[in-house]
C-alpha cells in the first residue's frame, strides 16, 4: 500500500473493450530470463508475483496496467490476483514515479525527532504532496512506515540508500546532490 | 564464559562478518554439533535452554518446534521461514543482526531447519532491507560454497537449500500467517487458526515462523550448552536480547545485554539517559504496538511475564521515549495513523475502527475535541481488543491508545478544554534547540 494520497488516485484496471489485454508490452527475454530465474525456489509458477513485478519494474520504472497483464499471462494467473498482490504493498508503484522516490520515514521515532518539519520543508521545496511527483519527473514523495533505523532518526530512504539523522541543511544539499546527479546522467 | 554471542563479532566497522571471519571466530561449530546430534535431542535442548520468540510473542521456541508432526506418517516436505520483516514502529535490531553478522542467522536455519527435517528455507525479508538482504545472499553463497549448506554436506544426507524472498513494504506480513500467504504469491491477509502453520503452514505442509533473533540464539545455544544459557539471564527468562532505546536520549542505539536488565539501566547506563531539558514521562517497551509504561516502571526487569504482568508486552525490546516535550496525543495519533494505513482490511473491527479513532484522535489534536471522545476511545480500543479480530494488529494498535488514556489521561483532557495542543509551541522551541 501506498500512502493514502497516492491510493486515492491509484489506477483502476477497466474491465470494457479498450482493456490492453493484447498487444502493448510483451516482457522482454531479459524480464523473462530474471522471472525464470526465480521459479526453481517456489512450489509454482504463480507464487513469484511479487518477484515478477519487482524485477519487471527496475527495468520498467512502474507497473502499468499492460505491464500488469503481460506478467500475469506469463506466470498463469488472473490479473486481479496479481493486482490484488501489486496493491498490497508500497514498493510497487501502479503509476510512474520520479527518478527518485524518497521514502520518508513518519514512524514513531522520526515523529519525536522531527520528520513532520522535515516533511514540511520538502513539500516546500519540491512543490509537492505526500504521492506526487515533481513537475520535471526527479522526485516523488512518500511517507512510509518505520525504516528500521529508529536510533537515527529522522531517516529518509532514497533509492536503496539509508539517509540518517536529518536536518532541514542536510535535505537541501541532498536534493541538490541527486538534481545534478540526474542531470550529469542524462547528458550522458 | 562468552556473555555475548548475538553480537560477538559484530565490530565498530560497518562490514559484515564475512565466512572467513566467522569460522575463526568458532563460527558453524554449532551446526557441526548438531549433526552429531538427533533432531528430537536438539528439539529439547531448545525448549529446556527456554529460549522464547524475539519476535515479541515470547513462545518457547523449542515448544513451537516440537509441534511439527514427527515419524514415518508425518509430511515429508517442510519449511522453515525466517521472519525478517521487521516493521514494527521503533524496532532496529533485526536490521543490525542481518546487516553485520549474517552468517550467525544462516547457522541458526541450518540446525533449526535439521531439528525440523525442513530441506528448504526461506528469509523473508522486508523489501526496504536492501544492504541486509545482499549480505544474506552473499552469506548464502559463501556457506554453499563450503559445503555448510547445499546439496552435498559432509557426513550427512541432509540437504538444505536457503533462499532470500525480498517483500515490498507490508507491516501485516510480519503476522506469520499472512507471511505464509506472502510467500505463496496471495495477497498477504492473516489465516484462520488452527490449523497452525507447524502443522499446515506454507503451501500446506508443516512450517515453522522464527523470528531472526530468535535463529541468531540457536548456533551457541547448541555450542556451549543449556547450562551456559540459562545462565546469561539475570532474572526469570533465559539468554541475552538486543535491547534498543530511540527518542530524546543522549545515546540512542542497540545493545546485547542479558534478559532481565531493568529499563533503567538500560535508559541510563547504555542510552545515556535523556538529553538536557527534557524528562521522561512514558515508554513503550517494544514497540508500538505495546501499551505504555510509566517513569515509576522503570525499574522492572525487561523479561517477558514481569513485562505482561506489568500491563504491558515486552515485544521486540527497542524501547521508545516519550518525553516531556512531546505530545503523548500526538504520539498515540501517529501510532494509529500507522496501523490504520497498515491495516489489510480483512475484518471490521480493524478496518473500520482504525480510521474512526484516527478521526478522533486528529479532532482533539487540533483542539476540536468533543465531549465523549475520550469515553468513544476507549470503547474502540476494546471493541479491537484480543478475541474480537482475525489476527494481533488491532490489539496491538489499541494498546497504545488504551494505556496512553489512563498514563496521560490529563493530556487528553487538556486538548479538550484549552480547544488547543498544548505542546505545540513546546513541541517547535524544542525541536530547534536540539
Amino acid at each position: 500500500m501506498s500512502s493514502t494520497t497516492a491510493a486515492d488516485t491509484i489506477e483502476v484496471m477497466e474491465h470494457d473493450d479498450t482493456c490492453p489485454r493484447i498487444g502493448g508490452s510483451k516482457l522482454t527475454a531479459e524480464e523473462k530470463r530474471e522471472i525464470d530465474r526465480e521459479f526453481a525456489y517456489y512450489e509454482d509458477k504463480g507464487s513469484v508475483g511479487l518477484e515478477a513485478l519487482r524485477l519487471v519494474q527496475r527495468h520498467r520504472g512502474w507497473i502499468s496496467d499492460e505491464t500488469l497483464y503481460a506478467i500475469s499471462d506469463y506466470l498463469g494467473i488472473s490479473p486481479t490476483q496479481l493486482e490484488s498482490i501489486a496493491t498490497c504493498y508500497q514498493m510497487i508503484f501502479r503509476q510512474p514515479v520520479g527518478q527518485e522516490v524518497l521514502f520518508l520515514c513518519k514512524s514513531s521515532s522520526c515523529w519525536i525527532m522531527g520528520c513532520e518539519r522535515l516533511q514540511h520543508h520538502l513539500q516546500q521545496k519540491l512543490q509537492i504532496a505526500p504521492g506526487e511527483t515533481t513537475s520535471d519527473g526527479m522526485f516523488t514523495l512518500l511517507e512510509t512506515p518505520c525504516l528500521g533505523d529508529c536510533d537515527k532518526a529522522p531517516v529518509m530512504m532514497v533509492g536503496e540508500e539509508m539517509h540518517r539523522h536529518l536536518t532541514e541543511e542536510k535535505l537541501d544539499e541532498l536534493i541538490l546532490e541527486k538534481k545534478s546527479h540526474n542531470v550529469d546522467q542524462s547528458a550522458d | 564464559m562468552l556473555t555475548n554471542p548475538l553480537t560477538k563479532n559484530i565490530g565498530a566497522d560497518n562490514t559484515a562478518a564475512d565466512i572467513g571471519r566467522y569460522r575463526e571466530n568458532g563460527g558453524y561449530r554449532g551446526w557441526r554439533k548438531a549433526l552429531q546430534m538427533s533432531p528430537a535431542d536438539i528439539i529439547e535442548m531448545v525448549q529446556e535452554a527456554g529460549l522464547r520468540g524475539r519476535g515479541g510473542a515470547g513462545f518457547n521456541t523449542g515448544l513451537k518446534w516440537s509441534f511439527v508432526p514427527q515419524g514415518e506418517d508425518a509430511p515429508a516436505v517442510r519449511y522453515l521461514v525466517c521472519n525478517a520483516d521487521e516493521m514494527e514502529p521503533g524496532t532496529f535490531k533485526d536490521r543490525l543482526l542481518m546487516e553485520r553478522d549474517p552468517h550467525l542467522l544462516l547457522e541458526g536455519m541450518a540446525i533449526a531447519a535439521f531439528a525440523i527435517g525442513a530441506r528448504r528455507a526461506y528469509i523473508f525479508i522486508r523489501g526496504e532491507y536492501h544492504l541486509a538482504a545482499a549480505r544474506l545472499e552473499n552469506a548464502i553463497e559463501e556457506a554453499r560454497r563450503e559445503q555448510l549448506i547445499g546439496d552435498s554436506i559432509p557426513d550427512t544426507d541432509f540437504q538444505l537449500h536457503i533462499h532470500v524472498h525480498r517483500s515490498a513494504g507490508n507491516y501485516i506480513c510480519g503476522e506469520e500467517t499472512a507471511l505464509l500467504n506472502a510467500l505463496e504469491g496471495q495477497r498477504a491477509i492473516p489465516r484462520t487458526k488452527p490449523p497452525f502453520p507447524q502443522v499446515s503452514g506454507l503451501w500446506g505442509k508443516p512450517t515453522v515462523v522464527n523470528n531472526v533473533e530468535t535463529l541468531c540464539n540457536i548456533p551457541h545455544l547448541l555450542d556451549l550448552g543449556v547450562d551456559w544459557y540459562k545462565n546469561l539471564g539475570r532474572a526469570d527468562d533465559s539468554g541475552t536480547k538486543v535491547f534498543g532505546v530511540s527518542g530524546r536520549v543522549r545515546n540512542p542505539g542497540a545493545w546485547e545485554l542479558p534478559m532481565g536488565t531493568p529499563i533503567r539501566e538500560i535508559i541510563e547506563q547504555h542510552a545515556g539517559g535523556m538529553r538536557d531539558g527534557v524528562k521522561l514521562r512514558g515508554l513503550l517497551p517494544g514497540g508500538g504496538s505495546t501499551d505504555f509504561l510509566g517513569p515509576d516502571q522503570l525499574d522492572l526487569p525487561m523479561d517477558y511475564d514481569t513485562i505482561g504482568k506489568a500491563g504491558s508486552r515486552m515485544g521486540t525490546g527497542t524501547i521508545t521515549i516519550l518525553d516531556d516535550h512531546t505530545c503523548p496525543v500526538g504520539l498515540v495519533l501517529n501510532l494509529s495513523r500507522f496501523f490504520a494505513r497498515e491495516s489489510c482490511g480483512w475484518c471490521t473491527p480493524c478496518r473500520d475502527g482504525l480510521p474512526w479513532i484516527v478521526t478522533i484522535l486528529e479532532r482533539i489534536e487540533r483542539g476540536d475535541g468533543q465531549p465523549g471522545d475520550l469515553d468513544l476511545l476507549r470503547e474502540q480500543a476494546q471493541r479491537m481488543g484480543p478475541g474480537n479480530t482475525f489476527c494481533a494488529l488491532a490489539p496491538g494498535a489499541a494498546a497504545p491508545i488504551q494505556s496512553a488514556l489512563k498514563l496521560f489521561e490529563q493530556d487528553f483532557v487538556q486538548h479538550l478544554t484549552r480547544g488547543c495542543c498544548p505542546y505545540a509551541q513546546e513541541q517547535q522551541r524544542v525541536a530547534q534547540a536540539v
